[in-house]
């Protein structure tokens, strides 16, 4: 192996390494903030690759369908909710109102727009505008009845929605891979190593997202809000900070993040229906190593995760993944040693 | 609840096993759901055209999705033997469920006909047909042009599964044989999120070719890194990337690839003297019919010949026994072993009891991606 192979494996390694990190630092803040280990993060990665496609050959995507299913779920349970706890009218309206009214619209937008020839980055953002609200829904659905269940049960919960939603983006999405147009088809050349303009915007966005997350959960009142239900649920509460609010904003970013993960990956690889869950578990592995609580932790780690896939594709490529996921078991290891008297429950 | 659950499920139990004893009862069980969707839900749609009745009797296809997963195709085997008690079993789409049906084929006494390219144990064999061609059937058409083109090293990337394993197995002696260089073996995953790594490794090899062995819309992934990184050899192309989901992904990178082929999705370009011409012309024809234009592929192929060997086979069965009954079963399995040659849409067909495969080494065809579509080598 010479230098300019070595520099093409990092700059691959790194690419992948940075969509790993989004969707690590999404594993890790819907953990604190919730305590889910939320196995479904990679499906909206598959999700926003798989929409966007479809916009992209104008046909209404199957998340226009699927996002509607949920919303249509989530009022039910809403209403059920209510009319059992007797409700005043106005507050079931108004709940029910503000769960239906962006999926409805982010629909709406997307049957009307959808068979016209957009540009790629309109169809973006529309593709983000139908994945993203299905986060707070999801939490709505599966877990914001169960909010005060042990951390075992909301990883249960985790691999059924998993299960559910891979079923029903076969439903919606069908069997086939699709591969999504370079957003920036241009190739640099940093030496004797070619770096494509898509990589350039994998990093860039990653770099963009993390500081944004950092000035979200540093500077405003909702990201402070966040972080005081991460430190002390009950606490939080008793300050004012409802818990479903927290958990619905969290499962939002979790979404937009896995959405807009989807619309960065989809360029360089085929994605089918069930691709995300592989993606996900990547980052997973990098926020697990991380103990499920440090950023900066998921962030390094993940891009290890993208160079350690990398290279021993190149070497021994029939045993990549069981290297990769064989990393968790001495950072388990390890862990399990040093934090074991923690007994904050994130 | 649960009564309620148990009551609905003896019910339904009830009215599924009260169907009429002389009825033909065929249990298919394909993979519907999970990574094998995509070569079960195409199999799947050719069975809406399957004949209502088999010399005379009505037919009942009972169809089970197995997910994917070997265990739950075995368990749909046992509701099959034992509950529906069925004349024959059709499926799976995926080695791995297939080879989970084949015992309790067997074990049963019931005729399995696989649309997957599964090998058995000696005692299971008996009951088992395939209608895919074997891996040796298709490995043979393309050594066969990759001699004519008087290729010297060969790079292999394939899935890390069965599939990709099959053909490097059905590969190696043969280009040992003609005196060909395997300079490198690569493998990857449907899932993966890049071959860059592997592609930048088989390039440094230097092969005159490379081989890659994949399905459907993936097939194309190893294609566009190799072209990404300057390969600019001959690229092959197997029998599972047949499709328009090949040319859809690759677009201008999969231009010129030959891909080896049955017969059965290539049907217009065969020529004319080609016996399974008219068989895959009428396959396309019912296929497409359903699922649309440019549909065509190579798994509904298998369901259109699996009605093709069922219409010859059941009234010759019939004149031995009576359906519903062990001898019948067996009477099946006798009859697909001595009906001699069948025409299908993927080839001729000729098993007998020595040979459960049945397709001779001149099934394989080799084709070319030219403007994005398949043409035949002539």
């Amino acid at each position: 192996m010479d230098l300019a192979i070595a520099g093409m494996l990092t700059v691959d390694g790194l690419t992948n390494g940075a969509i790993y990190a989004l969707l690590g630092l999404a594993t890790v803040m819907v953990f604190a903030v919730t305590r889910v280990i939320f196995i479904p993060q990679g499906e909206f990665v598959a999700f926003g690759a798989l929409t966007l496609a479809m916009l992209q050959s104008q046909f209404i995507p199957g998340t226009v369908w699927l996002l509607l299913l949920l919303a249509i779920l989530a009022a039910l349970l809403e209403t059920a909710q209510g009319w059992r706890e007797a409700w005043p009218g106005m507050r079931l309206v108004r709940s029910v109102a503000s769960l239906l009214a962006f999926p409805l619209l982010a629909c709406l937008l997307a049957i009307w727009l959808a068979p016209k020839d957009l540009p790629l980055w309109a169809d973006a953002v529309l593709s983000l505008a139908l994945v993203t609200p299905m986060g707070p829904l999801l939490y709505r659905l599966a877990y914001q009845s169960l909010e005060s269940s042990t951390p075992l049960v909301l990883l249960i919960v985790s691999v059924g929605v998993h299960f559910a939603l891979t079923g029903l983006a076969l439903v919606f999405f069908g069997p086939e891979g699709y591969r999504n147009p370079s957003f920036w088809a241009d190739v640099f050349n940093l030496g004797p190593v070619p770096v494509s303009g898509q990589a350039l915007i994998i990093f860039f966005t990653t770099l963009v997202l993390i500081v944004g997350l950092w000035f979200f959960f540093d500077r405003t009142l909702y990201g402070k809000a966040l972080r005081a239900t991460a430190i002390n649920r009950t606490g939080a509460r008793l300050m004012g900070i409802s818990s479903h609010t927290a958990g619905q904003l969290t499962f939002t970013l979790a979404a937009f993040i896995g959405a807009l993960s989807g619309l960065l990956i989809g360029p360089t690889t085929t994605v089918l229906f069930d691709s995300g869950f592989i993606i996900g578990l990547k980052g997973f592995v990098a926020a697990v190593i991380a103990g499920l609580s440090s950023y900066p932790g998921a962030l390094v780690v993940a891009l290890g995760v993208g160079l350690v896939e990398s290279f021993s594709s190149f070497w021994a490529s029939a045993f990549k993944e069981v290297l990769v996921f064989a990393l968790i078991l001495p950072a388990l290891w390890l862990r399990s040693g040093r934090t074991g008297e923690d007994d904050e429950d994130h | 609840m649960k009564l309620k659950i148990t009551l609905l499920a003896s019910i339904l139990g009830a009215s599924l096993s009260s169907v009429a004893l002389a009825d033909i009862n065929i249990g298919v069980s394909l993979s519907l759901t999970g990574p094998g969707a995509a070569l079960g839900a195409p199999m799947n749609t050719q069975l809406q055209s399957f004949p209502k009745t088999l010399g005379g009797e009505k037919v009942n296809l009972i169809i089970l999705d197995d997910a994917s997963d070997p265990g739950k195709a075995a368990q749909n085997a046992r509701r099959f033997v034992s509950q529906d008690k069925v004349d024959i079993i059709f499926g799976s789409c995926l080695t791995p469920t297939s080879a989970s049906i084949t015992p309790i084929a067997a074990e049963a006494k019931t005729v399995q006909i696989s649309g997957a390219p599964v090998g058995a144990p000696p005692e299971a064999e008996p009951f088992l047909f395939r209608l895919p061609q074997g891996f040796d059937v298709m490995a043979h058409a393309m050594m066969e042009h990759i001699k004519s083109k008087g290729i010297k090293t060969l790079g292999f990337i394939g899935y890390a599964d069965g599939y990709g394993e099959g053909w490097l197995k059905a590969m190696q002696p043969r280009l040992e044989t003609a005196g060909i260089k395997l300079v490198d073996v690569e493998r990857f995953a449907r899932t993966d999120t890049s071959v860059t790594p592997q592609a930048l490794k088989l390039v440094a090899a230097k092969p005159d070719a490379i081989l890659v062995v994949a399905s459907g819309s993936v097939a194309a992934m190893p294609e566009i890194a190799l072209r990404e990184r300057g390969f600019k050899g001959i690229m092959y192309q197997t029998h599972g990337a047949v499709g328009p989901n090949l040319v859809r992904i690759g677009g201008k990178a999969v231009e010129g690839t030959f891909v080896v082929s049955g017969p059965a999705t290539a049907a217009e370009e065969l020529p004319d003297s080609h016996p399974s011409k008219k068989a895959s012309i009428d396959f396309v024809r019912s296929f497409e019919a359903i699922a649309g234009k440019g549909q065509k592929n190579q798994f509904a192929g298998h369901s259109y010949d699996f009605a093709v060997v069922m219409e010859k086979a059941v009234p010759l069965a019939m004149k031995k026994a009576k359906p519903g009954t062990a001898e019948f079963r067996v009477a099946l399995r006798d009859t697909l072993e001595t009906m001699g040659r069948t025409v299908l849409s993927h080839g001729v067909m000729n098993w007998s009891k020595t040979d459960h495969w049945g397709y001779t080494n001149e099934t394989g065809i080799m084709t070319v991606v030219q403007n994005g579509e398949f043409r035949v080598v002539k």
